[in-house]
């Protein structure tokens, strides 16, 4: 019996252009989610390990081909003799990190989210989640962060890792977040799970009154109507949304969360018990298994209940390639898509 | 010297040694009444020239940094290197006892948060190899003398990440670095030639960078000399000792017995078993 794939293809064939609406190219692997005009860092996550690195000489990294594509090519540069490249063997990246872990060093290990998570899950369970070993496993394009279509497309990789015991989980949402989260996570015994953003990464959390925290929530905003409650890039997006829906009078409350898991269940149950406002969890992630449903087993589980709850995420399914503008448009995780969702759900 | 060696004044002999090793596997073996006999008895005298003539350790201090590392793969051979840890006085006798019951020390598959001597929590096959390749670069970095020796089954060599780290172990040229598979042809679910073909052995793993030795490992003046052609070897290489065993070895009933993966013993014979180890054992 043939399964072999028969039209109609995802893809569409040419048809005739709207010449108000030009179409998007998918550009590089990676592009920067910064948008037009906005302040950026560049290599943070690069930048920060190098510093870190001047104090902290049992650090070393290792990556799996993609050096450059995680900014741990800055790190390889200021230290060559204490960077391993492992080649394209992200079974032997995990297994090689955790040998290293044993002799008393603490690898800082890169590779691409959706390899890290579908790929390597059993390498970072049993060989280093188990015994409690010291690797921070540090990845690019997690969630919709490349329009490369499923192959590169992560966005289960928080689902998958919650189910590991011990695995301490981190989102952070921009270039302030990520240089402040790597000591952080280095000063913490115990395996790490880290999203990355890498090349010119927004930079959006120095204005306002905040700092990374392993394991805490932080309130970067109030408002009355809306509670939204987020991690990653989406934080950054939640913010936009806030100020885009001042023009309609709604106010609305941003909770950044940039350690899933262990989660901050109580800042989480004090903000949504606070008032009954709306609450929105925004995540760049699929609907299943992230921190939109970590947050509704908490609230439940303490019988917290907001009046309506309502997630930001992206679909159950095997998304488009094509232009991440485009993709987040169409999966709702752009400002704007979000803003109007929201105004939906008042 | 913290290295033990053969050569000490009223030490028992290798060939005593393994013998104890594989007493101590029937006793535990008779604990749980089956499990992984056939295996432990087949790697005995590769355990035995391992702790009592290769590696360097102190049984009071499992932890020494000075230590040669040695990784379990296999986890469920877990018996077999309980009964060598027993007899290298890393573990209590006593504790033999407890094998595989609630709350031991000694669970059927070997884990590093149980037991004092063992590294790491092998079981999901294919692990060891690149944890090896880790510790090897770290001792590198560290500019430490030390051994990693990595025990591993021929079924071992069925998962993709022991050839990621053969590979590797001979792109970083880790000549710290002994491999011993245990080549006993005989996987869960039959012969490994109806499971999946891995040889011609030595030379898969010279392709990859390797200095490869073949041995019949139960011959245990053989497995001398080839661990000490690994170790003393000048050439900048990892080093495997591929050791061809036989199921159940010094036990003739139990040698013949198909079904010999896990092993399923009746109470009358775990008796006979150790007479017929007896039988066989040179004073």
């Amino acid at each position: 019996m043939s399964r072999t794939k028969r039209a109609p293809w995802r893809g569409a064939t040419p048809g005739p252009q709207d010449p108000n609406k030009p179409r998007l190219t998918t550009s590089a692997m990676i592009a920067s989610l910064a948008g037009e005009g906005q302040r950026t860092s560049p290599a943070p996550f690069g930048r920060a390990l190098v510093e870190l690195g001047k104090t902290r000489p049992e650090i070393v990294g290792m990556t799996a081909d993609l050096a450059k594509y995680t900014d741990l090519h800055v790190f390889a540069q200021a230290y060559p003799d204490r960077f391993y490249q492992m080649g394209m063997a992200e079974q032997l990246l995990m297994l090689a990190a955790a040998g290293m872990a044993h002799e008393g060093f603490v690898p800082f290990v890169t590779t691409y989210a959706a390899f890290a998570s579908r790929r390597t899950f059993d390498f970072i369970s049993q060989g280093i989640a188990e015994e409690g070993l010291n690797v921070k496993v540090c990845c690019a394009l997690p969630g919709l962060t490349t329009g490369y279509g499923p192959s590169h497309q992560a966005t289960e990789d928080i689902a998958i890792f919650r189910g590991m015991p011990d695995l301490t989980i981190v989102d952070p949402c921009d270039a302030l977040d990520i240089e402040q989260a790597v000591p952080a996570i280095a000063a913490h015994d115990g395996p790490v799970y880290m999203r990355l953003q890498r090349g010119q990464v927004p930079l959006v959390l120095d204005k306002y009154d905040y700092s990374f925290e392993l394991g805490k929530a932080k309130l970067l905003r109030d408002g009355a109507d809306v509670l939204v409650i987020s991690s990653g890039f989406m934080t950054m997006r939640s913010l936009e949304v806030a100020k885009l829906l001042e023009a309609d009078r709604v106010k609305v409350a941003v909770l950044h969360v940039p350690t899933i898991k262990p989660l901050d269940e109580a800042a989480i149950l004090h903000e949504v018990g606070r008032s009954a406002r709306l609450t929105i969890v925004a995540e760049n992630h699929s609907v299943t298994g992230g921190l939109g449903e970590a947050v509704a087993g908490t609230l439940l589980r303490a019988g917290v209940v907001p009046p309506r709850f309502r997630q930001v995420a992206l679909p159950d399914a095997f998304l488009d390639a094509g232009a991440l503008p485009t993709l987040h448009d169409r999966y709702g995780i752009s400002a704007e898509a979000m803003a109007r969702s929201v105004k939906g759900w008042l | 010297m913290e290295a033990r060696t053969t050569t000490l004044a009223n030490a028992p002999s290798l060939e005593e040694r393994a013998y104890r090793v594989r007493h101590n596997a029937l006793r535990m073996g008779e604990v749980q009444g089956q499990g992984y006999i056939a295996q432990a008895l087949g790697v005995a005298d590769v355990l035995a020239v391992s702790y009592f003539h290769a590696l360097r350790y102190r049984s009071e201090d499992p932890a020494w940094e000075g230590r040669d590392r040695f990784l379990l793969s296999i986890g469920h051979y877990a018996i077999a290197l309980y009964s060598v840890l027993i007899e290298a006085g890393i573990i209590p006798t006593e504790e033999l006892e407890t094998y595989g019951t609630d709350d031991s020390r000694l669970p059927m598959s070997g884990m590093a948060s149980y037991t004092p001597g063992m590294e790491i929590s092998g079981g999901s096959l294919g692990i060891g190899l690149g944890i090896a390749v880790g510790m090897g670069l770290g001792l590198k970095r560290k500019q430490s003398d030390r051994f990693v020796y990595n025990l591993m089954s021929d079924g071992e060599l069925d998962e993709g990440p022991t050839w990621e780290a053969a590979m590797s172990a001979g792109h970083w040229k880790l000549d710290n670095i002994i491999c011993l598979v245990d080549v006993n042809r005989m996987q869960a679910d039959g012969p490994s030639t109806g499971v999946l073909n891995f040889e011609p052995l030595p030379a898969k793993w010279e392709a990859f960078g390797w200095h490869a030795q073949r041995v019949d490992g139960n011959d245990i003046p053989a497995l001398v000399r080839a661990f000490d052609a690994a170790r003393a070897l000048s050439e900048p290489k990892p080093r495997v000792i591929i050791c061809d065993t036989k199921m159940a070895k010094g036990v003739p009933f139990l040698e013949a017995r198909e079904k010999s993966h896990f092993l399923r013993v009746e109470q009358h014979e775990w008796t006979q078993a150790i007479e017929a180890l007896d039988a066989g054992r040179k004073s």
